[in-house]
This record gives structure tokens, sequence and C-alpha cells, in this order.
């Protein structure tokens, strides 16, 4: 009766020996698996939800244009007359007969240089209304008013001026960005905690030592968020400048396409157009996250 | 003989259109090469204006304050302020902000090794060069305001101005803090003017203490000297005789003669 006794009393003694053993290794696999499985849960409660919306929308949008006389074209119908412009955005037949890249390209590059354009007139004139309250009363209010004037406006006055449409373009998209630029930059100037300024003394930094190392760092947060408006801005006027100064471009794309009463080629421009917007403002939201990182926590 | 730093009858008014402020008057002082001063007052009563204009970030109305017989009229690293809030840049790293302060200062006679050199030097002198690549943001409120003081030395200062530098902190780290100011004093002889609102920090710390009237027109009421022996050890004076003398006479003043009366 005894020996079995014993006997299970090692059986029961070795297993929790090796289970001593055991659990680094086991744990260790177990929380790599889970980890994997916890972001993993993840990724479909955030891809789900907008898949399921835009079925139900296709949904919706072909049943209410599927039968004949509808006005604007079914999802089918949009794949099946524009398949050539869908798979191929990258082919060059000559003229104005382009795939899409290319039409975005030529659009993106009016947009980049009506920018860049108006980011470094923005934030000089930003910095000087900020900085000196004469040169704010002074330009504070013209800002003002013509920072409500729609881009498109200016458009006939920029093509009587440059008697062209390319930097006519260029012109609108740099007018339309600059105003929440300067006016962001301002706000941010101005913001500038007179304790930087008291250290700025102290040490005796000279202007432009002052410039570049307490008012643009302190301003980045400020001036970032003019810069997104600003690129959202250009974005919308691009499509429709171009709808009216023609040429290679997007928006001339669109207005090309209404008269050729190609509707399914509109729609597939128009969600290129969502997507390109939705990439450039993330991307100045990436360069502002990446530059302001040790600005926000004070 | 010129005192090294001397204040010399200093007026102070603020205008804001009709109305006139009289914010300090007739200050007249002196404080020697290596002295430590501390002035304390009730709050309002234009102890940080004085320091202000000491460190030339304020001009004063009437009357000026001198360094070496020069004039002072503008701010200057050779007068280094200790800012209550630490004032550092948040987006430069401790090191940074440090070597930011020793390139302008030292833009001439050092080079960048040097520089290098002397940056480390000053943050270990405030033990913090283990945090030297952190960002101000990462760091607690009392490594924040060593960081500062480490900053205003290696500006190698005339005089140092430390304007409430233990204010915002708790008692504890404040009794630290206060330690480290004493051994670099011991060690660098720097002559500081602080500016504090805490009667043992005063004694503890100062050769003599500044006592202000209330404001407006806040004048010097009393000058005290605190004739005890350096080093001194926080423990040791707890029940030190001439220390809790020289405290009663501070409390006396501040809470007897000038009580703090809030405007009605």
């Amino acid at each position: 009766m005894n020996m079995p006794a014993i006997k299970t009393e090692r059986a029961v003694a070795m297993p929790n020996v090796a289970a001593k053993v055991l659990p680094l290794a086991v744990l260790d696999r177990q929380s790599a698996i889970s980890r994997t499985l916890k972001s993993l849960q993840g990724v479909p409660a955030k891809t789900i939800p907008p898949l399921v919306v835009i079925g139900l929308f296709l949904l919706i949008w072909e049943i209410m244009c599927r039968k004949a006389g509808a006005s604007l074209p079914a999802p089918s119908k949009v794949v099946k007359d524009s398949w050539e412009l869908i798979v191929n955005p990258f082919f060059d037949n000559g003229g104005l007969d382009k795939g899409l890249f290319w039409h975005l390209i030529a659009s993106l590059q009016r947009v980049a240089f009506g920018y860049a354009l108006a980011a470094v007139c923005g934030i000089a004139l930003g910095t000087l209304v900020g900085q000196s309250t004469w040169a704010m009363r002074g330009l504070d209010p013209i800002f003002q008013v013509l920072r409500t004037v729609p881009p498109l406006a200016w458009l006939p006055l920029s093509l009587a001026a440059f008697r062209d449409g390319q930097p006519s373009a260029v012109f609108v998209i740099f007018i339309t960005a600059i105003w929440p630029i300067i006016i962001n930059t301002a706000v941010g100037i101005r913001n500038i905690p007179q304790d930087y300024r008291n250290v700025a003394q102290v040490l005796r930094l000279n202007q432009l030592e002052f410039f570049w190392k307490i008012m643009i760092p302190s301003a980045a947060p400020y001036i970032f968020t003019g810069l997104r408006i600003g690129i959202g801005l250009s974005w919308l006027a691009i499509v429709a400048a171009e709808m009216l100064i023609g040429g290679v471009g997007i928006g001339f794309f669109i207005w090309d396409s209404w008269n050729s009463s190609r509707l399914s080629d509109i729609i597939v421009a128009l969600i290129y157009i969502g997507l390109v917007g939705f990439i450039l403002d993330r991307i100045v939201a990436q360069v502002a996250t990446l530059i302001t990182r040790g600005t926000a926590a004070n | 003989m010129m005192p090294y730093l001397k204040f010399d009858h200093i007026d102070k008014s603020f205008t804001r259109g009709p109305i006139e402020t009289e914010v300090l008057k007739e200050i007249t002082f002196g404080i020697e090469k290596g002295e430590y001063v501390s002035i304390i007052g009730h709050s309002g009563c234009g102890k940080s204006t004085l320091l202000n204009i000491v460190a030339g970030l304020l001009p004063a109305t009437n009357g000026g304050v001198l360094l070496e017989g020069l004039e002072v009229n503008e701010p200057g690293p050779d007068r280094a302020v200790v800012f209550q809030n630490h004032s550092l840049l948040p987006w430069l790293t401790v090191y940074d902000n440090v070597r930011l302060a020793v390139d302008k200062v030292f833009s001439s006679s050092k080079t960048r090794a040097e520089r290098n050199a002397w940056t480390l030097h000053n943050l270990d002198l405030v033990q913090m060069t283990h945090a030297k690549d952190k960002r101000p943001g990462e760091v607690s409120g009392g490594m924040k305001q060593r960081v500062g003081l480490a900053r205003a030395l290696s500006m190698e200062p005339k005089v140092l101005l430390l304007d409430e530098p233990f204010g915002a902190l708790d008692a504890l780290t404040r009794a630290h803090l206060q330690d480290s100011v004493m051994a670099i004093h011991q060690k660098l002889g720097n002559t500081v003017l602080m500016i504090t609102h805490d009667v043992d920090e005063a004694v503890l710390l100062s050769d003599r203490i500044m006592m202000m009237t209330n404001g407006p027109s806040a004048r010097i009421g009393e000058i005290l000297s605190v004739p005890l022996a350096r080093p001194r050890k926080r423990l040791e004076l707890a029940s030190n005789q001439t220390y809790l003398k020289c405290r009663q006479r501070v409390l006396e003043f501040l809470y007897e003669r000038h009580r703090f009366v809030e405007a009605a």
C-alpha cells in the first residue's frame, strides 16, 4: 500500500518541477501569440465598418441607377465604361488623352509651386504681423477682408495679369493657401511666452538667432495648423481653377469628360481626387508631428 | 569703497493711462562680491520688479543699478537669471538648453570641444548629466529647475539672479535643491541675489537678508546679517541660537511690523 503512495507522490512532484522550468518559454510563446492576436483583433474592428458602409452605399447606388433611363451611371456601369482608365493610369496617347496619373501629376505640380510660395510668404508675413503691432494694425484688416474672397474670383484678374493659364493657376493656389498660413503663424508668434523672450534677452540672441531658435520652434504647432488648412484649400481650388484654364490636369479632365458625356470617367476622377487630397493632408500632418514632437509637451 | 553690485536710489512706477502706481521707492543697497543676498517680502511688494531691474529686463524710473561701477541698462549674460518657472525651451533637450547659452556666451573664446565639455561640466554640477538627452517635458519640476540653474551657471555670470527658484517645488525637493545651491555657492563663490518668500530658506542660504515693506511704494525695511559660518548644515542649524534669532527677527518683521494687509 505504501509503494503506490510514494509513486504517486513522485509522479505528482515531477510535473511540479517540470512546470517550474517550463513556464518561461511557454508564457513567452503564449504572450507573443496573444499579442499578435490582440493586434489582429484591432484590424477587423477598424476595417470592417467602413467596408460594410461602402458595400451598402454601392448597393443602394446600384439599385437606384440600374433601371433604364437613370441619369447617373450605376457602379457596375462605371467599372465597365472606364475600365481602361481604372486599370491603366499611366497611358499617354499624346495631347490630352493621358492616364489619370499624368493629370494628377500636372495638378500636383501646380499645387506644389503655389503652395510652396504661399508657405514661404505666409510664414514671413505672419511673422511680421505677429511680431510688430504696427504691421498688425496696418495689415490685419486687409487680410481679414481678402481672405473671404473665393479662390476663383481671383482667376480673371490673374489671367489678365499673367496672360497665361499656368501661372494664373499657380497664383490662385497661392492666394488661396496663404491666408490661413499668415493668420495661424501670426497667432503662434503672438503667443510666444514672455519667458522665452526673457531668455533670449538675457542670452542676447540677435534677431536672426531669435527667429530660428525661439520663434519658429515655439510657433511651429500653430504654423503647421495653418499649413494643413492651406494644403486642403489648395487642393480644393486647383480642380476649380483647372476647369477654367484647360490643359492637362485633373480639373480639366473632369470638365472635358463632362463635355463628352463620359460620366463614368468623372466618377473615377472624383475618387482619385479624394484619395490624393487625403494623402496630402496626412503628409502635412505627419511632417507636423515629426517636427513639433517636443513642443507640445511642456 | 564702491560695492560690487549697487542699487542707486531706484524708484519704479508703472503707468497705465492716467493711473500711476509707484512700486518701489528709494531702494539703495550694495552687495559685495561673493555675497549671497536674499530679498524677502510679502507678495506684491515689488521683489520681482526689483530683480527684473537688476536683470535689465525692466528700466528703473529713477536711479539705476551699477555692476562693478558700470550702469546696467539692458539684459545680458553677466546677470544670468534662474526664472521661477524654469523657462527651458521645450523643443530642446536638457543638454541643448544649456548648450544654447554656452554657444552664445563663449562663441569666440572657447572651441567646439571646450564648449561641449563646459556644458557637460555644468550639468554635472547640478547632477543632471544622467538626463542630458531628455526633453524638459520628460523630467520632474525639481530637475527642470536644476537645468535652469546649470544654464545660468554656464554663462559664468558676475551676479546670479534667482527669482523664487524653489517656489513651485514640494518641500523635500526644495530642501534638496537648496543644499545643491549652497554647495555650488561654496564651491564657485558666486555673487547671488535671490528672491524668496520662505523665511527658513532666506536664513539658511543668505549672508544678508533684505526685508521689504509692503507695496505700493515699497522700500527697504530692514537689512539683517546672518552671521552663521559656512558650510551650513540644515539639521545642526535647527537648534542653533543664532539661526533661531535671525529667523525670529525676519518673522517679526513680516508678521508684526509689516503684516500683509489685504486690499479691502
